[in-house]
């Protein structure tokens, strides 16, 4: 794994501190995010619409930035240090049709590999792991336009994964699968070792794939512990617009 | 995942006497105007002087700031370069040679040139007036009252309401690629050139795929609504006097220039 050198020797996987964020229509998406989450750790992050997940998700990368600090395994996000981190962190779109924008499946999963500038063997390589990781192999050829919702979710995580990142990053992954591709995706998820910081409105994927919960609401971490723990807590999570079941 | 993207409409929502203004009379106003402008002879400085003046005190009317006329009234540069080699062929004295190409302007093209760049300014900064004071919806309505062919509106309306759906699709696609590029310290990322392009090149392609198909989907569901092209109007307000007196002055104001122009 191509990891950054870490600056100090023991350096969290994501760091945030005091994150800020206001969209330019003047909503006040993150009020002061601090999280921080160690290298491997599965963290699932809940929280009603609109309390900033997705736009937390977005400074992981630096697609968005705000005031306050990211860092990535030790390496804080800045304008020299961007494409680095976007070499680390692997983020996954809600919409895989967000994510896939090249005519072939081929194409889409080679062209992070492409971009870092690795020689053609290895992206080949690279792009035929990611996809056999993610049960996609055979489907180079296809346009992903054409494909179901839950394989064009698998190809949208294989996109990344042959980057081989050091962080993945992904925004309601089982939002409408069916439940056999649910239950794949969460078979797949729970394979991979990467760090992961996943938003979901899925409790069951939660209670079953993620030891840690994070709670966001009004743009602000609410809660954070053992899934166990959160998941037991009723009135916490009818405070904050959750259900367990 | 919400999007805030950076796709505005043209209109800039104030309480001014021009945004009140009733949106048919604006509409008549504005293209009867355009048409002056362009019917101008070349060379005709002080017509062309003379159907700017009114632009001024149209513009306080809209409280606007002039910084954004000024800025989205460029819009029209581009176009002008269209006009630039008029200056080249046009027959007549060299007034200047291009060095190397040995090209020769001439007087007389570089009039032809500079008219273009007065009429097209002046077009556009009476069209940025009319669609940053006028809701498009209203625009698109009082082309229908104008009479203008129902299929022509309805394109238009369709167009408009699918430019920001082509926008916001596009920004996705972007930032999905943004996302994915990165690098290694230390070692050259990015790909080549021509790679690049063609990566470029493909995603314009499923832009029009995706647009397509979701225009597909947008226009089924209007037709589910009962949609037959025709905008409907709940009430239809008569022109206010006052309005339409001060569009026929600025018309008539316009056609007095044309006439000075051409005595």
């Amino acid at each position: 794994m191509h990891a950054l050198e870490p600056r100090v020797a023991v350096a969290a996987a994501v760091e945030t501190v005091d994150l800020r964020f206001t969209y330019p229509d003047g909503v006040e998406a993150l009020r002061g995010v601090n999280l921080t989450v160690g290298t491997g750790e599965k963290v699932a992050l809940l929280g009603p619409n609109g309390a900033g997940k997705s736009t937390f998700l977005l400074h992981l990368n630096g697609i968005l930035r705000g005031r306050g600090e990211v860092r990535i395994l030790g390496v804080p996000l800045t304008d020299a240090t961007l494409r680095q981190i976007r070499a680390q962190v692997g983020l996954v779109f809600d919409q895989p049709d967000d994510q896939l924008f090249s005519p072939t499946v081929l194409d889409d999963v080679a062209y992070g590999p492409l971009y870092l500038g690795l020689p053609k063997e290895e992206v080949l390589e690279r792009a035929r792991r990611a996809l056999e990781a993610v049960g996609m192999a055979g489907f180079e050829d296809r346009m992903p336009h054409h494909l179901s919702l839950g394989q064009k979710k698998r190809v949208a995580i294989a996109t990344v994964l042959s980057m081989d990142p050091a962080v993945l990053v992904l925004d309601e992954p089982t939002a409408s699968l069916s439940p056999a591709a649910r239950r794949e995706l969460i078979r797949l998820l729970q394979s991979l070792p990467q760090t992961m910081i996943v938003s979901t409105h899925d409790i069951p994927l939660v209670r079953e794939a993620f030891p840690r919960t994070v709670i966001m609401d009004g743009g602000l971490v609410v809660a954070d512990g053992p899934t166990d723990k959160i998941l037991a807590d009723r009135d916490l999570l009818t405070a904050h617009g959750l259900e367990a079941f | 995942m919400t999007l805030h993207l950076p796709f505005h409409e043209r209109y800039e929502a104030r309480s001014s006497p021009l945004h009140r203004a009733d949106a048919r009379v604006k509409l008549v106003a504005t293209v009867a105007y355009i048409f002056a402008v362009t019917l101008t002879p070349f060379g005709a400085w002080t017509a062309l002087l003379l159907l700017a003046a009114p632009l001024v005190p149209a513009a306080a009317a809209s409280r606007l700031s002039p910084w954004l006329v000024l800025r989205r009234s460029m819009l029209a540069l581009p176009f002008v370069l269209a006009a630039v080699p008029l200056a080249f062929t046009r027959e007549g004295p060299a007034v200047f040679s291009v060095p190397l190409l040995g090209w020769d302007a001439s007087e007389t093209g570089l009039t032809a040139v500079a008219t273009i760049l007065a009429k097209s300014w002046l077009s556009v900064t009476a069209a940025v007036l009319l669609t940053a004071s006028t809701p498009a919806v209203e625009l698109i309505r009082a082309l229908r009252a104008l009479r203008v062919p129902r299929l022509l509106v309805a394109t238009v309306q369709v167009m408009y309401r699918h430019i920001f759906v082509i926008g916001e699709e596009a920004a996705r696609l972007t930032r999905a690629r943004d996302s994915r590029s990165g690098a290694r310290p230390g070692y050259r990322s990015g790909g080549t050139l021509w790679w690049r392009a063609r990566v470029l090149g493909n995603m314009v392609g499923s832009l029009f795929l995706r647009s397509y198909e979701r225009s597909e989907r947008v226009y089924a569901a209007m037709l589910a609504r009962g949609y037959d092209g025709e905008p409907r109007l709940l009430d239809r307000p008569a022109v206010r006097l006052a309005e339409a007196a001060a569009a026929a002055l600025l018309v008539a104001y316009a056609l007095g220039v044309q006439w000075y122009a051409r005595a």
